[in-house]
This record gives structure tokens, sequence and C-alpha cells, in this order.
């Protein structure tokens, strides 16, 4: 567990649409000034225990907990959480300004003050010299910001993003990643972001959990997920790998559970090369080249073994350009083989 | 799709005939509104506005005009209510039901205006025991006023984005807030054009306010249709049928204007 409060606490969460169980009896702690996404495809459940969080859609069973507080029956306008949509839901009818400044208007606050702090808000996304346009006049990176700023201004403890770089272009996306990752170091507060983009999770994220079928498949840093994956799906699902079957991986490499290996663990030499020297426990598979991709920072080398199975190797440095046909070794550490379920 | 010069002739003519035979008795009520031959002799003996300066004058046709406008504004009022209440309940929530009350809301526009009348007096005096007066007339005719504003509200209910309402719950805002500053700005338009033809439709109904209206309770299409066959009223019925025709197209026109303005939004 991270250091610190937790922000978030959710208990025994389900939530059933009639026979789907979209959430199934989940239990996740997230921690105060977390950058915390939940990873996922489409239909893993994880925009739905975001909604749950906000307080769109009740529980079928078990509790949401924001800080100390129970708040698995409040409405949404009673929880101290803000949403950043998918679609952005600016207010087609109001201009930037009176949409970044609704959440302090429903509050009471007075126009003056509050189109001072929408103003501050809208600067922080460097936007305020747009208040006067209406959502329809901005592009879509603009509108982006303008329902960044519309939730920061009220200041929750938590801010909820359902995907919300996914209608952008790459360029902006990776523009707005970094900006999204300086908003949250600055403003301090617990980000929870949704996406099913792996790349996106693993570069923004403190932690990230990733989901499958309703469930927590693996819960960690980026790190982890990357190196130790737990099972097919996250090795799969989180970046690209080798997976071998139990099958294969007996009969190749003489273990008894299924495995997994990144591509850019993998060294390649020719078939009577000997053990890279950095290896500390040299392991190797004798294949055959089917195709050499050249990439730019890198080459792709996909490889069979004699029994079918597949194998990728991803090569930064490399000297050689390896033949269709040709024989090989593919070497690997002991160690960056992965145990999987 | 490629018609034929024939084809195209064909269409053109019968178009031409239907639009003729609609539109011609409107232009000669209208001519005959100035026409001097009292029994509306035609060709039109002369210009007068004689006819216009009686209408103007006459007692009963203003007071029946005042009435009429009084009734078509209170059912439109009730139906801007309650059609948007429904609307928002059938749109907005999943309930058992639910489909069959749709189909109820809606079918008092289908329903033959007799059948609505004779239920309606029925229910009045035999059933509640109540006196038939301008308020039973408002009170029949909000059932199918209803129907217009409760099928422009849902149309625009269903392309409404979700997300709004939620973003606006989201930030803080109640129910009643979040109906007053999100969900009703977006429903403006259609509740102006839903409650113009209520209007419309109020203003003209004639079968239902037959059964429904008290022996002094004369709307405009009734003293129109009482004073049609008195020999001297006639031409003035000519007036009021011009009157009714201009002020009946304005909301038309107002309402196809704002529908195109919203559908190329």
């Amino acid at each position: 567990m991270v250091a610190g409060d937790s922000a978030i606490k959710l208990s025994k969460l389900t939530k059933r649409f009639g026979d789907f169980v979209a959430v199934d009896n989940l239990d996740l702690e997230i921690a105060e000034g977390e950058f915390f996404s939940m990873l996922g495809p489409s239909g893993s459940g994880k925009t739905t225990v975001l909604r749950m969080i906000a307080g769109f859609e009740l529980p079928s069973s078990g509790t949401v907990q924001l800080g100390a507080d129970d708040v698995t029956d409040k409405a949404p306008f009673d929880r101290d959480v803000n949403t950043v949509f998918q679609d952005y839901a600016l207010f087609p009818h109001m201009t930037v300004l009176e949409n970044v400044a609704y959440g302090l208007r429903v509050r009471g606050v007075g126009k003056k003050e509050r189109e001072q702090q929408a103003l501050a808000a809208l600067e922080t996304v460097q936007l305020a010299h747009l208040g006067s346009r209406k959502p329809n006049e901005l592009s879509g990176g603009q509108r982006q910001r303008v329902a960044l700023a519309r939730a920061i201004v009220v200041k929750p403890k938590v801010l909820l993003l359902d995907e919300p770089l996914g209608a952008l272009d790459l360029k902006l996306r990776e523009q707005m990643q970094i900006e999204l990752k300086a908003l949250q170091r600055e403003l301090g507060i617990t980000f929870i972001f949704v996406t099913h983009d792996q790349e996106e999770a693993l570069t923004l994220s403190d932690r990230v959990a990733v989901f499958n079928n309703g469930r927590i498949e693996q819960l960690g840093t980026p790190e982890e997920l990357y190196d130790r994956p737990v099972s097919e799906f996250v090795a799969r699902f989180v970046g690209t790998s080798n997976v071998f079957s139990a099958d294969e991986a007996k009969a190749i490499l003489g273990i008894d559970s299924k495995a997994s290996v990144r591509p850019e663990k993998l060294r390649i030499t020719a078939a009577t090369g000997s053990a890279p020297s950095d290896l500390r426990i040299p392991r190797a598979i004798e294949c055959t080249v089917e195709e050499s991709v050249y990439l730019g920072v890198a080459v792709r080398i996909h490889t069979k073994t004699k029994a079918g199975q597949r194998i990728s190797v991803l090569e930064h440095d490399s000297q050689q350009r390896w033949q269709r046909g040709e024989s090989v070794k593919v070497w690997f550490e002991e160690q960056d083989l992965v145990r999987i379920d | 799709m490629r018609l034929s010069n024939t084809a195209r002739w064909t269409l053109g003519a019968i178009s031409l005939l239907v639009l003729t035979f609609i539109y011609v008795p409107i232009a000669v009520v209208v001519i005959n509104s100035f026409n001097t031959s009292m029994n509306m002799a035609w060709p039109p003996a002369g210009f007068t506005l004689e006819w216009w300066g009686r209408a103007v004058g006459s007692q009963g046709l203003l007071a029946s005009l005042g009435l009429s406008i009084f009734v078509a504004s209170c059912a439109t009022a009730i139906a801007l209510l309650l059609g948007t209440l429904i609307s928002l309940a059938l749109s907005r929530y999943k309930f058992f039901g639910r489909e069959s009350v749709s189909l109820l809301v809606v079918l008092p526009i289908a329903l033959p205006g007799i059948v609505t009348g004779i239920a309606l007096n029925n229910a009045f005096r035999t059933i509640m025991g109540v006196q038939l007066s301008a308020a039973t007339v408002i009170i029949a005719h909000a059932t199918f006023c209803i129907v217009t504003v409760y099928n422009n509200v849902m149309a625009r209910m269903a392309r409404m984005n979700r997300s709004l309402e939620e973003a606006s719950a989201d930030l803080g805002a109640g129910l009643w807030t979040t109906f007053r500053l999100v969900t009703f700005p977006q429903l403006r338009s259609a509740l102006f054009a839903g409650g113009l033809l209520a209007f419309g439709l109020s203003f003209d109904e004639i079968i239902v306010t037959t059964f429904t209206a008290g022996s002094g309770t004369q709307t405009l299409p009734i003293w129109i249709l009482t004073n049609m066959f008195r020999p001297n009223q006639a031409p003035v019925v000519n007036v009021v049928a011009v009157a009714m025709v201009i002020v009946s197209v304005i909301p038309i026109y107002v309402a196809q204007r704002m529908a195109g303005a919203e559908s190329k939004r």
C-alpha cells in the first residue's frame, strides 16, 4: 500500500446490469495525492467503477468511502469529487467563463468572486483569453482544457477523468499527458484516470489497476505491471509480450507454468554464436528468422522455434541485419522470464 | 432520381392542382372580406372596408375572440407544464409501464374529437357533476395539447447529451438547479415550438369544444359556426377567417424557422 491516508476506499463493490456483472466484488484503496489509473479494454468495468465513485451509478452491493465518509448512498452533488467527462459535457448555451464558474455559481459564490476564480482556473490551463467564447467555437484540445478548469475550480479532493484524452489526436494527446501530470503535481489532489491506452497509463500513473471482466487483474506500479505481469492478460495488454503456453514453456524452457518475456529483453546471435557477455545466467532458444522489420529506433525480428512458437525480439543497437530463414539463437536472462497464470 | 419529362410535367400539374384546390378557396375568403355584396356574389361588386369595421365593433365577436385566446393560453400553459414533466420522467427514468404511459399520452391526438368530446362531456356532467364552463373546455383542450409539447420535448431530450445533466450534478447542482440552469435552456426552443402548436390546436378547436363548453361559453370557432348562416353576419365571418389565417400563419412560420435553425446547429 502506498503511504498516506486513503482518499477513496471501495469495499466489496459490485454492479450488475441485469444478468451482466459489470463490476465484481471489488476492493480498492487509493491514496491521497496519488495519480491512479484504471486500465482495461472497453466493457472491463473501469468506467462503471468511476461512475460509482462519482455517484452516477449506485452499486448493487458494497460501499464507496471518500476519506472517512461513507458516500455510497449520496447523490453526485453531495460528493467532494469532480469529473472530467469523455465528451467534456460543456454546457453549450454558456460561455467558457460561465461554464468554468458553474460549480461556484451553484454554491452561491457571488458573480465577481466566481468570475475571478474561474479566470484563475482558466489561466492554469492557458485559456484565460477565450473566456467569452462558446464551447462550439473551441477546438477539441481547448474544450478538454475547459472541462479540466471547470472541474478543478471547485477544488475537489479527487478528480475523476474518464478517458479524457480519447478524442484528441496523437500529438495533442502527448502534450496533454504532460500537462495533466504537471497539473496533478501542482494541485496535489488525487487523480483517478480511466483509459484503455496502456502507454498513457504507464506514462502518467503512480499506480495502475488493470481491469478485466469486472475484476482487477493486477494492481501495481507501472514498473511492476510491465516487468512482472501476473497473468497472460496483463502481459499481452500492457506492452507486447512473448507468451509461452504451459506446454510450450515446458518443451522450450523446461518450466511448469505459462511464462512471458518482453521482446526487448531478448538478444539474438548467430546459431553458432556464444552468449552475450553481459548476461549472468544466459538461456538460449534455437530459432529461425521469419522477418526483420526496421523501426528506426530499433529492429524487430520475428522468429520461430522448431515447434512453431513465435518469438519476437526487439534489438535497439543491432549491428547486424538478419536474413529470412537464417538460423539464430535467441538469448535471455533467466530472471527476465516471468511465470504467469 | 431522374424523371422523364412527361413524368415531371404530370407530377407538376397534379401538385399545382392540389395546391390550387387548397389555397384558392382561402383567397376567395380574403377577397370576399372586402366584397361590397352581402351574399358574397361573384365576381365581387366592389371594394369596401365596412365588414372589417363591423367586425372590430362587434361585442360578441370580440368577447369570443378574448375567450378563445384565454382558453388557448390556459390549455397551452397546462400542456407545457405537464408535457414537460411527463417527457422528463419518460426519457430520464426507467420504470414499469413506461411504454404504455408513453402511448397513453400520445393517444388523445389520434382519437376522433367526437369521441373525446362525448367522453369528457359524460365525465364532467354525469360522473363528476361539474357544470360545463370555460374551465372544462380548458381541461378538454389540454388533453390533446399535451401531446405536441410532449413530442417536441421527447425529441429534444433524446438528442440532448445526457452527461450535461451529470456534469451539472457533479459540480454540485441539485435537481431543480440542474433543470433551471442546464436542462431548461436546452429545451427552450422545443417548448416554444410545442407551445405554439398547442396554442394553434386549441384556438381553432370546435368539436371537443362543442361538447365541453357551457351554454354561455362561446369560443371564436363556435361564434363563427353560429354566425356563418346568419345573412347579415356572413361577411363579418369572412373577416374573422382572414384574421385567423394571418394569426395562424405567423406561429407556424416562426416554428418552422426555429426548427430549421436548430437542425443546422
